[in-house]
Order: C-alpha cells, then sequence, then structure tokens
C-alpha cells in the first residue's frame, strides 16, 4: 500500500506555513506526526496533492503550566504528555489518555495536536479536552485566535479551523485543589479506536460535594460528545450509588452511538452507561487523594 | 527528493520520491531487510526501529521526514560482532519461534528498558503492546526482555 504522489513541503516558520495553505486550499494537508494522515493516504481515504510537513518548525512542542493554564505545543507528542512531571502530578486525566492512545512506538511520533485537528470523533483527546474544558489557538494569516473546545468539532470528521488555519497550542485551565480526573476506555485490542470511552474532570469542595465536573465521551457520535445532562445533575451534589446510576443513563442517553464492527448501538450506549459511573468514582477517589 | 540519513553508523544519501516509506528505503534502497513488513498499517510492529533514539514505526512514516535524522536498525544494533544484550537474551531465552516479530520485538524492547531499567512483566506486556508475536511466543518474549534488564543492570 503505497500513498499517492503528493508535493513534500517544509516551512521553517507558521507564517509561511500559512501561506502555502492559502497558495493550495483544499489540496493541502498539515503533515505533524502522521500516524493519523499517512495510513489514511494509503487507504485513499485521503489523496492530498500536498503535504506541509510542520515539524521542521520549532517552537511547537512544549507542555508549561503559568498563570493559570497548562499550554501543550501542537506538536507535542502522546510520550511527551506520559513522561511530563506536571502532567503526571496534576492531570491524571491526561496522563490516563495518553497511556490508552496506540502503543509506545506510536505515541513517540503521534501528536496531541494531530489528534485534536483531526477531527476524528473516535480519537481519544478531544473528549478529554472536552472534560478539561480546553480551548484550542488557532494561527492564519490574520493571527490567532483561540477556539473554545466545545465549539471546534461542528461536524463529522469537521473542525472549526479555516483552510489556512493551523492548530499551535492547546490551553487547560489548572485544576484548582481537590481535583481528579480518569479516562476510562473498552477497545477490542490495543491500538484500535474505543467502542467507548469517557473522560471525566471534577473538583469537589471541603465537604466532598462536586464544585465542577466535565464529561466528554469518545466514538459514540458524529463528533465527540459533552455528557451535559449528567454534569447538570452532578454540580454541587455529592453523588450516592442512586446519583451515579442516574448520571450513567443520562450520558447514555446523551451519546449517539451507531451499529458497527466494535457492537451494536445498545451495547456501546450500555458501556457509556458503566463507564460514566467509574470514571467519575475513580475521579472523586483522585480528587479526595490530592486534598 | 534528496534525503540523507545516517544509518547504523553510516551516512547515505538518496533520491527518492516523496511517498517513499521509511521501511520501504531502508529494505529496498539500502537493503536492510532486517526491518520487516508485517500489518502496513502501525499495528504489528514488525517494522519497529528506532528513529534519532526512540522506537518508531517505519511504516507510518515517509522517508524524507527522517531526512537528517540518525537511525538504527536490529542490523546496526550489535557492537564489534557482540550481539546486544537484547538480542543475547532472545537468543538464550528462546524469545522467538517463526522469527518474523523478533527484529521489532527486539528494537521496541531496547527503547522500553532505556525509559524504564527494570520493569514488572506487566510493564513489559504493556511496553511491548504495538508489537504482535503471531504464533503468540509471548511467554519467552517476556523473559528475554526480563533476562536482558537484568543482565544490563548487572554492567553486562
Amino acid at each position: 500500500m503505497i500513498p499517492p504522489s503528493f508535493e513534500y513541503l517544509t516551512p521553517s516558520n507558521i507564517s509561511d506555513a500559512v501561506a502555502l495553505l492559502q497558495k493550495h486550499g483544499d489540496e493541502a494537508k498539515i503533515l505533524a506526526g502522521g500516524h493519523s494522515l499517512i495510513p489514511a493516504m494509503r487507504l485513499r481515504l485521503a489523496e492530498p496533492g500536498y503535504l506541509i510537513d510542520i515539524s521542521g518548525i520549532g517552537g511547537l512542542d512544549y507542555i508549561q503550566e503559568e498563570s493559570g493554564q497548562l499550554r501543550i505545543g501542537a506538536m507535542t507528542c502522546e510520550a511527551a504528555l506520559e513522561e511530563s512531571e506536571i502532567v503526571q502530578s496534576k492531570y491524571p486525566l491526561l496522563l490516563d489518555t495518553a497511556k490508552m492512545i496506540a502503543d509506545p512506538s506510536v505515541r513517540n511520533m503521534a501528536t496531541v495536536g494531530g489528534n485534536l485537528a483531526h477531527g476524528d470523533p473516535a480519537n481519544d483527546h478531544p473528549a478529554t479536552m472536552l472534560a478539561l474544558r480546553a480551548s484550542v489557538v488557532a494561527e492564519g494569516p490574520n493571527g490567532t485566535r483561540e477556539i473554545k473546545i466545545d465549539d471546534f468539532f461542528p461536524d463529522f470528521f469537521t473542525t472549526a479551523l479555516a483552510e489556512d488555519e493551523i492548530l499551535t497550542e492547546i490551553r487547560i485551565p489548572s485544576p484548582p485543589s481537590a481535583s481528579g480526573g480518569a479516562y476510562l476506555k473498552i477497545e477490542r485490542k490495543v491500538g484500535d479506536y474505543a467502542a467507548a470511552a469517557v473522560a471525566c474532570q471534577l473538583n469537589i469542595d471541603s465537604s466532598g460535594s462536586i464544585e465542577n465536573i466535565g464529561l466528554g465521551l469518545t466514538n459514540v457520535g458524529s463528533t465527540p460528545i459533552r455528557a451535559s445532562s449528567a454534569e447538570e445533575l452532578l454540580k454541587g451534589k455529592k453523588p450516592d450509588e442512586n446519583m451515579l446510576a442516574e448520571a450513567g443513563r443520562l450520558a447514555a442517553a446523551d451519546s449517539e452511538p451507531m451499529e458497527d464492527l466494535r457492537g451494536s448501538a445498545e451495547y456501546k450506549r450500555a458501556l457509556v452507561n458503566e463507564l460514566t459511573q467509574r470514571a467519575i468514582k475513580l475521579s472523586l477517589q483522585r480528587a479526595e487523594g490530592s486534598r | 527528493m534528496k534525503v540523507s540519513m545516517r544509518v547504523n553508523g553510516v551516512d547515505h544519501e538518496h533520491d527518492v520520491e516523496p511517498r517513499t516509506l521509511l521501511v520501504q528505503h531502508l529494505r529496498e534502497n539500502l537493503r536492510l531487510t532486517g526491518t520487516h513488513v508485517g500489518c502496513d498499517t502501525s499495528q504489528c510492529g514488525a517494522c519497529t526501529i528506532h528513529v534519532n533514539g526512540e522506537a518508531v514505526k517505519a511504516c507510518t512514516m515517509f522517508a524524507i521526514q527522517a531526512d537528517g535524522a540518525e537511525i538504527t536498525t536490529i542490523e546496526g544494533l550489535a557492537t564489534n560482532g557482540e550481539l546486544h544484550p537484547m538480542q543475547k537474551a532472545f537468543w538464550e531465552n528462546h524469545g522467538l519461534q517463526c522469527g518474523y516479530c523478533t527484529p521489532g520485538m527486539i528494537m521496541a524492547s531496547v527503547d522500553m528498558l532505556k525509559n524504564n531499567p527494570n520493569p514488572t512483566e506487566e510493564e513489559i506486556r504493556h511496553g511491548l503492546e504495538g508489537n504482535f508475536c503471531r504464533c503468540t511466543g509471548y511467554h519467552n518474549i517476556v523473559k528475554s526482555v526480563k533476562a536482558a534488564a537484568e543482565s544490563m543492570q548487572g554492567g553486562a
């Protein structure tokens, strides 16, 4: 499976890359880690005439926490998230997610920015970023703009990026004290897309009640889905088993899975229901542990 | 397009089509056929090599992306005719049956020990998640990696 021919372009800065996007329009694709794009090209699902490799552009590979935000450069690879001390100590949801993406060799190449910009509802970071209430920075001919993650995935395999914009950074609000998160995924085998997965991020007050909660769902709809009814139910509450069960039921109702090789829609809804409850419980434990 | 890379300590320069995959370049242009192609879709890990010291699946990278890179393949692991401790451990512990997955298993295992010199059995199994043995000979593969970790820690 040799990919179709293309012209390979290597800009040395973002504005050159943007100019190339303007010049070549929808015939061009940005190449980051290539671990979604290259397989898609080999399967003829994508046949870009121009590949704009942004790996030669410096300054897009970093993980920094400052002024109340975690900033992740778009070219940061998944392995760097796993190895990051700040991610290990304060962002368990990100750590869980990075460890569940494909396998270690793939994680050495695959980038966080690519995982989002690909617009695939089966990818793992979209749900994670929904739960974390992140935003992304896009750079285009008129400078940069910040896009809230809730506005970033308007449709199936579609992002809010304009044709001449490049995703350069992900911004995540730093969690307050007594925060916890978790990502739970059921996959048929390592490297497969999730049959379903649930991302949870929350923080609790001194009495143990949930102050804020974010819940994101992977691969159970044409876009990544925020389980907003479950979020609303739990906000301000100290959930007992009954309430957790209700939250799972609501999250399953918010999902819109389709039957495929990974199972029936009913099965996937049942997974969302159960994984939501488990992700909330684990996040609560982790929040208690981080006091 | 010109692409130059240092492979197993030797500089190579070739003219390649941009769509040439790295594994294809290594096997067909450099005749380094120790790196295998299994699934061709970055699942099985038979094509695992090191690019600038990190394990990478060479079927999912274009040769031109490795322009200027330092590459190690299974052929470059031994030094002065002496097998790398990981190769030795696979030999001594019979960490292979048909041998097709072995180069990738060894390259992925070397990278794993670099990040985690003393892994538990569970960590070894997770560390090799991206490498399939279709003979299902995982037991001795895990044993081999464990033995290599011990011998490398002992300064062997």
